[in-house]
């Protein structure tokens, strides 16, 4: 009973390139990188087992020659979710690449537009600051002007009746 | 009779999954079947509760497996007040989806697939609240998040697929690390059975036991949210549909949080890692309610307040005492409650003005007094004002935190007294710009540029390929944003945004469906009957977060003596 070294090394390995995938913008390398990283946790989980032995099968083997069977029935569970995910993530990389014509993690436009904001809040702005072409319309200012524009809008919200 | 009720809200929800994918023609049918399925679940997990209060914990042996070997389900006061909780406000939101699908037709979501899936999700939650092992808490997650991604990405539109892929590359990270914990913990002790391991990993070195404990936090800090792993969650949970977001804020970082309370108490209760989650926790409230305080969509402002008050709980976990516990419990139960109800507020707001984004939400309060008040009771609450749960709650925090005493715990104290003020603030934009506002006077600067990001988003999730390829993807948001930007920086004015002349307009209201109104209600009236219920569910906490102290009951349920193998 020796202990092997190409287990961890394999395992290193493995994790190295699958988390240098999963950082790639482009979805297909994160599915192959989260299917590197899979395979990597799965030879982890069974090298936490100890060292190699006999098919655990009862009357086949002597007991104190056995592999410890419950890695492996782990890992068996584990590869089923890693298969059934990979499926899922492969379909939805297929969608976005149908849907948009590309297949890269998107950015999230609302954060974007929040993150650009101007500091001041449209709410704070006094319209008796501005030029008299841009007050809101139906301020009071700018109601003499523009009575007649305004007349059907006065009820309805703005736009409303563009629609 | 444990042994017979145990197993059912895992099994139940699994059953009528099958039963609702085999009659999803007769959506009629089907909706009837999983309303019946959730109910009988909540049935069980109040029998449940109650045994587990009246003789404490128990525990069963899932196909008749000697016990450190087979599949154990332990039902303690926590899991078993976890389970009451998410049961009913998943019923309350099935109830919400039912009404939203029998008013849409079949036109958003694929209904046929929506019930089976949601069973399946609350299968999975209950799987991880019952979970003896590591590895069945594992395939619980598993469960939970199969279920989520296909929930996330439903009808598969443009902004859900870009949402669902974070998220779901997000989930499978943290599963990864989850796994590869459960093997070297596995390595270490040579067992997975959690009643085991909470006398075993304490013989363990103590370099050992902080790489285990910290792995497993990692893997369970991404599920609950807790900064610096919570960037995922503002981005992805808005997208999805209403009934969804709903039941996912509510639940599933939850059920992040369980785990971690379950990793400190009963695993490894040494508190060696206390003082990092206390600053873990200080960071996940004030980010996050700084977060919040910054939108002006409704929803991405109530993901960011879910982030935030994520902080209250690992808070009290990681102050580690009796109170900070109890705290903590009853803030999992009052916080579950609350944001499931809110972000079904946020759909009926949603469906009522046509947007969330509260630039172009407008008097609301005068045009809808029921939806108004729908949303200001939840919303106080959220913020903690008395006598709401949400104060009994903060406050059970704050005094477990001064208790303690340490200058670590006060500096928590005052971040936990900013986040509840901060939060209020974010609350009360919402309230004064989408409900207390003149419905005429939408500022514009914000809405046309919104108006352009939602004639985006609603180009292209109409299944209609984009010609150009990336460039128009990536480009055409951009230029149409700035110039929306352009036209509306110098002054912020005009009414009349012509990027996309409906989007700029408070839209017609559109009237509600009885049943979402009434789910809705519903869950709001459960929300202020906390505050009634306070008492009895705060004693229940108290007695729960004594179990988690002790240890003993849990293992002994376990393996039936005190002397373990």
């Amino acid at each position: 009973m020796t202990p092997t070294i190409v287990l961890p090394l394999m395992v290193g390995g493995l994790y190295a390139a699958g988390v240098y995938l999963l950082l790639d913008r482009s979805l297909t390398r994160v599915l192959l990188g989260f299917v590197l990283l899979g395979n990597a946790t799965n030879l982890l989980v069974l090298s936490s087992g100890g060292p190699a032995g006999l098919a655990p099968i009862l009357g086949y083997s002597d007991p104190e020659q056995i592999n410890d069977p419950l890695p492996q029935a782990l890992i068996l569970t584990a590869i089923v979710i890693t298969f059934g995910v990979s499926a899922f993530l492969l379909a939805i990389i297929h969608r976005s690449w149908r849907l948009v014509r590309e297949e890269v993690v998107g950015t999230d436009e609302e954060d974007r537009r929040v993150a650009a904001r101007r500091t001041l809040d449209a709410d704070e702005l006094d319209p008796d600051e501005l030029a008299p072409d841009d007050r809101i319309a139906g301020h009071a200012d700018s109601l003499a002007g523009d009575a007649e524009e305004l007349a059907d809008d006065v009820d309805l919200p703005a736009g409303s009746g563009r629609r | 009779m444990t042994e017979v009720l145990a197993p059912l809200p895992v099994l139940i929800p699994l059953l009528g999954a099958a039963g609702a994918l085999l009659v999803s023609g007769h959506p009629v049918f089907q909706r009837a079947l999983s309303v019946a399925v959730l109910t009988a679940v909540l049935g069980v997990s109040v029998a449940l509760l109650f045994v587990a209060d009246a003789e404490s914990a128990s525990s069963v042996s899932v196909g008749g497996w000697p016990v450190p070997l087979g599949i154990v389900l332990v039902v303690d006061r926590l899991s078993a007040l976890m389970l009451v909780v998410a049961s009913t406000v998943a019923l309350g939101v099935l109830v919400f989806a039912v009404g939203q699908g029998a008013a849409d037709g079949q036109e958003e979501t694929p209904l046929s697939i929506f019930h089976p899936t949601f069973l399946v999700l609350v299968a999975g939650v209950s799987n991880a609240f019952l979970a003896g092992d590591l590895f069945n808490l594992y395939v619980g997650f598993e469960i939970l998040l199969m279920a989520s991604y296909v929930l996330l990405t439903l009808g598969g539109t443009a902004a859900r697929i870009r949402g669902g892929i974070t998220y779901i590359i997000v989930s499978l990270t943290s599963s990864l690390v989850f796994l590869a914990a459960i093997g070297l913990v596995y390595a270490a002790t040579g067992t997975v059975n959690m009643a085991q391991l909470a006398v075993r990993l304490g013989e363990l070195p103590e370099g050992t036991q902080v790489l285990l404990q910290s792995m497993l936090l990692i893997a369970f800090g991404i599920k609950a949210a807790v900064f610096p792993l919570s960037a995922w969650l503002p981005d992805s949970y808005p997208t999805a549909p209403a009934p969804v977001t709903a039941v996912f804020a509510g639940l599933l970082t939850k059920v992040g949080v369980y785990a971690i309370i379950r990793t400190q108490t009963l695993l490894f209760p040494g508190g060696a890692l206390d003082d990092l989650l206390m600053w873990a926790a200080l960071a996940t409230m004030l980010i996050g309610i700084l977060g919040a305080v910054a939108q002006s969509d409704l929803r991405r402002m109530l993901s960011f307040t879910l982030v935030s008050h994520i902080g209250y709980m690992v808070f009290g976990i990681a102050l580690g005492t009796a109170a900070g516990l109890a705290g903590a419990v009853f803030y999992v139960a009052h916080h579950i409650a609350i944001q499931t109800t809110l972000f079904l507020v946020a759909g009926l707001v949603e469906r009522q003005g046509g947007t969330t984004s509260v630039d172009r939400l407008g008097g609301l309060a005068r045009r809808s007094p029921l939806l108004a008040v729908l949303f200001f009771v939840p919303a106080v609450n959220l913020a903690g004002i008395p006598p709401l749960s949400g104060f009994i709650g903060k406050l059970g925090l704050l005094q477990a935190g001064v208790a303690e005493g340490s200058a670590l715990a006060f500096t928590l104290v005052a971040g936990g007294v900013v986040t509840s003020l901060l939060t209020l603030l974010a609350v009360a934009r919402i309230w004064t710009r989408a409900f207390w506002r003149s419905p005429s006077q939408p500022p514009a600067e914000e809405s046309a540029a919104a108006a352009a990001a939602d004639a985006t988003s609603r180009r292209r999730p109409d299944g209609v390929p984009v010609e150009d390829g990336a460039a128009s993807a990536d480009g055409r948001p951009r230029t149409a944003l700035q110039d929306a930007w352009r036209r509306h920086t110098a002054v912020a004015t005009a009414t009349e945004p012509d990027v996309a002349p409906a989007a700029g307009a408070v839209r017609a209201l559109r009237p509600l469906p009885r049943t979402m109104v009434g789910a809705t209600a519903g869950l709001v009236a459960l929300t202020v009957s906390l505050t009634g219920l306070a008492g009895p569910l705060y004693g229940l906490a108290d007695r729960a977060a004594g179990d988690l102290l002790d240890r003993t009951p849990y293992v002994t349920s376990v393996f039936g003596t005190e002397e373990v193998p």
